[in-house]
């Protein structure tokens, strides 16, 4: 079950190293940082049904909203 | 001197007493008079125990609280008027019990619009809403806003009161030397200048303090490249509630913030980022704010809601500070010291707290309780426990600003996406940061803290260096409050009766006994996380300075004597 009630240790220490990883980085080595980054977090977190709600909850809250892919559309 | 003091208690005191004009318009418009003093004739330079440089709500703080320790202080001020216009306006709970300690608590929570909600909209949605005080059981609220020209009357009709404080207007210290054992003082007046010698310099002189140039200080930190709108709006609108509004990217203002604020006298506060290239003098005339009024309230519903715009100022900020707050005689408070951005209201009340922090070690020097050694730590802790309370201050509203204005295309990607999820997920709301709103400083690794003897322990965060906790009491049926019942010298919290050698202690006891004074909601319990005979040492400025599961008189001395600044050895 994917925790979505306040989990963080310190939240705003997070996000000021968050956005501190990313200085100096143009917007391409961002994108490759952020990909490393889920991809790390991912295998922390390891169990799969939890990875997959929080990538449809990422999909579904996005400003435009994206119908969910369909498996091998 | 006495002419001269008693002349301008009868300006203040005529002046607030004229029923015909409203108060606020009073603040606004007070004219303090200029007057001759005999220390501008006298043959040597007058000395003044303490002298405080700026009238302003630090400055008078600071004098008030001195002046009521028993210290005699001369306050300077280059002026003669009062704050122009409303500037800082949220006053924070602590300032509040602060305030009240001064004398003055009570008609500014009267006048001051009291609140703790805040509500965030980004684009056209409210997201979510936070409560600064969700509990019950405090006497005063989490923030009013009040005008600063009102907090700095109220502030100059207490100072009035005091036989012992002296304001001089229109009194422009122009140069500064430091002796061994004085600071000398060159004073502009109308009528030429004069010479002071003083023991001891507050400057509380401001952003561009001419204390800090003179001796030729610096502030240091992070400049930000970008201009904000605010404007005092009069518009009577009962209906809206007193909530912190604030907006990130609202379709009637794209791309930047709003934040909107009420202020006492149907007056309400906008703030509006405009970025770096809007022109600072185009954008401060009423007509072109008017239309960004009109379209916030239009957004709001309220669009048919008369105003009119008052006093208004494009500003910029930078988040910085002096290296030291201490310099051999001079110590350094408020905006002198240090600089935030508003979000989070940490200017003005980062500045009392520095002040209350101040008052009570200059006036123990001052009246001589302690030798020189002590006296030279304890104004070392003031700027060390001042110091770390800035940089809490500048760190969070370095945060926030960072938060709202992203200064590059991946942190406004983070920034949205948190503000997105917000919207559904509770754990994004704690990141979403509209201005982390000014707290306390506990103030950690304080020398004149006493760590916890070893073995106790204690499930509050009230530990040394904490701001000691409000709590509601009872004393023969009758409310009180635990912060009102502190002494203004050191006051031992006692849970359980006091023990016989309290009274032989230097320091004032406040014993929760539940016979002659009763926790009788157990929140000062809770709050201090007690057991029966649990005692806490509370400073002169309501910080926690120890705490014991089983106080001895012995750990008691030897906790005020550290508190003093007379560390053991």
């Amino acid at each position: 079950m994917l925790i979505t009630t306040p989990h963080l240790d310190a939240p705003d220490d997070f996000y000021e190293a968050l956005i501190d990883a990313h200085r100096d980085l143009g917007d391409e080595q961002s994108q490759q940082l952020n990909a490393r980054l889920v991809l790390l977090l991912a295998n922390h977190i390891g169990d799969l049904a939890v990875l997959k709600e929080a990538l449809a909850a990422a999909r579904r809250t996005m400003r435009t909203p994206t119908p969910e892919p369909t498996s091998e559309g | 001197m006495a002419s001269a003091l008693s002349s301008v208690r009868a300006e203040v005191s005529k002046s607030a007493s004229s029923p015909s004009i409203p108060q606020g318009e009073r603040y606004r418009t007070l004219e303090f008079e200029y007057r001759a003093s005999p220390d501008q004739r006298a043959a040597e330079p007058a000395r003044h125990p303490v002298v405080v440089v700026g009238a302003g709500p630090v400055g008078l703080s600071l004098a008030i609280d001195l002046a009521q320790r028993g210290v005699r202080t001369l306050v300077l001020d280059n002026d003669c008027k009062l704050s122009t216009g409303s500037r800082a306006i949220c006053f924070a709970k602590r300032t509040l019990e602060i305030f009240d300690r001064l004398g003055c608590g009570d008609p500014m929570v009267a006048k001051g619009v009291s609140w703790s909600r805040g509500r965030v909209y980004f684009g056209g949605d409210a997201i979510y809403s936070f409560d600064l005080l969700p509990e019950a059981g405090h006497e005063r609220p989490a923030f009013i806003n009040l005008q600063q020209y009102y907090v700095e009357g109220m502030l100059a009709d207490r100072a009035a009161e005091l036989d012992n404080l002296e304001i001089r207007w229109c009194n422009t210290v122009s140069g500064v030397e430091q002796a061994d054992d004085a600071v000398l003082l060159r004073v502009d007046t109308p009528d030429g200048p004069y010479a002071l010698r003083a023991d001891y310099v507050a400057a509380c002189d401001g952003s561009r303090s001419a204390m800090r140039s003179l001796l030729g200080l610096e502030t240091q930190g992070r400049v930000f490249r970008d201009r904000f709108l605010i404007a005092d709006v009069q518009m009577h609108a009962p209906d809206f509630p007193a909530e912190r509004r604030f907006w990130f990217d609202p379709p009637f203002h794209p791309r930047q913030s709003v934040l909107l604020h009420k202020q006492a006298d149907d007056m309400w506060r906008v703030d509006f980022q405009l970025g770096w290239d809007a022109d600072p003098v185009e954008e401060r005339k009423p007509e072109r704010i008017a239309p960004r009024v009109q379209a916030l309230l239009d957004s709001i519903g309220a669009g048919a809601t008369p105003f009119t715009i008052g006093w208004a100022s494009v500003y910029t900020f930078a988040c910085m500070r002096m290296a030291s707050f201490r310099h051999g005689r001079v110590l350094f408070a408020g905006d002198a010291a240090h600089g935030v951005s508003p979000f989070g209201a940490r200017g003005a009340n980062s500045g009392v707290q520095d002040a209350e922090n101040l008052a009570w070690k200059l006036a123990a020097i001052a009246r001589g309780d302690i030798d020189a050694s002590a006296a030279d730590a304890l104004l070392d802790s003031y700027a060390r426990e001042r110091e770390h309370a800035a940089d809490e201050n500048i760190l969070n509203s370095t945060r926030s600003t960072d938060f709202i204005t992203p200064k590059s295309m991946v942190s406004r990607l983070f920034r949205d996406a948190v503000l997105d999820l917000s919207r559904e997920f509770p754990f994004a709301r704690r990141l979403v940061n509209s201005g982390r709103l000014s707290v306390p400083a506990t103030l950690d690794g304080s020398p004149l803290n006493t760590p916890d003897v070893t073995g106790d322990s204690f499930d509050t965060p009230l530990r040394p260096g904490a701001a000691a906790a409000d709590a509601p009491l009872l004393c023969n049926g009758e409310r009180r409050w635990l912060l009102r019942e502190c002494g203004r010298g050191f006051t031992l919290l006692a849970f359980g009766a006091a023990p016989a050698w309290a009274a032989t202690l230097p320091l004032s006891t406040v014993a929760i006994d539940g016979v002659a004074l009763c926790d009788s909601d157990g929140l000062a319990a809770a709050r201090y996380a007690a057991q029966p005979g649990t005692a806490y040492l509370i400073r002169p400025d309501l910080h926690i300075c120890a705490r014991w599961r089983a106080p001895n008189e012995a750990a008691i001395r030897a906790a005020l004597e550290r508190a003093c600044g007379r560390a053991p050895c």
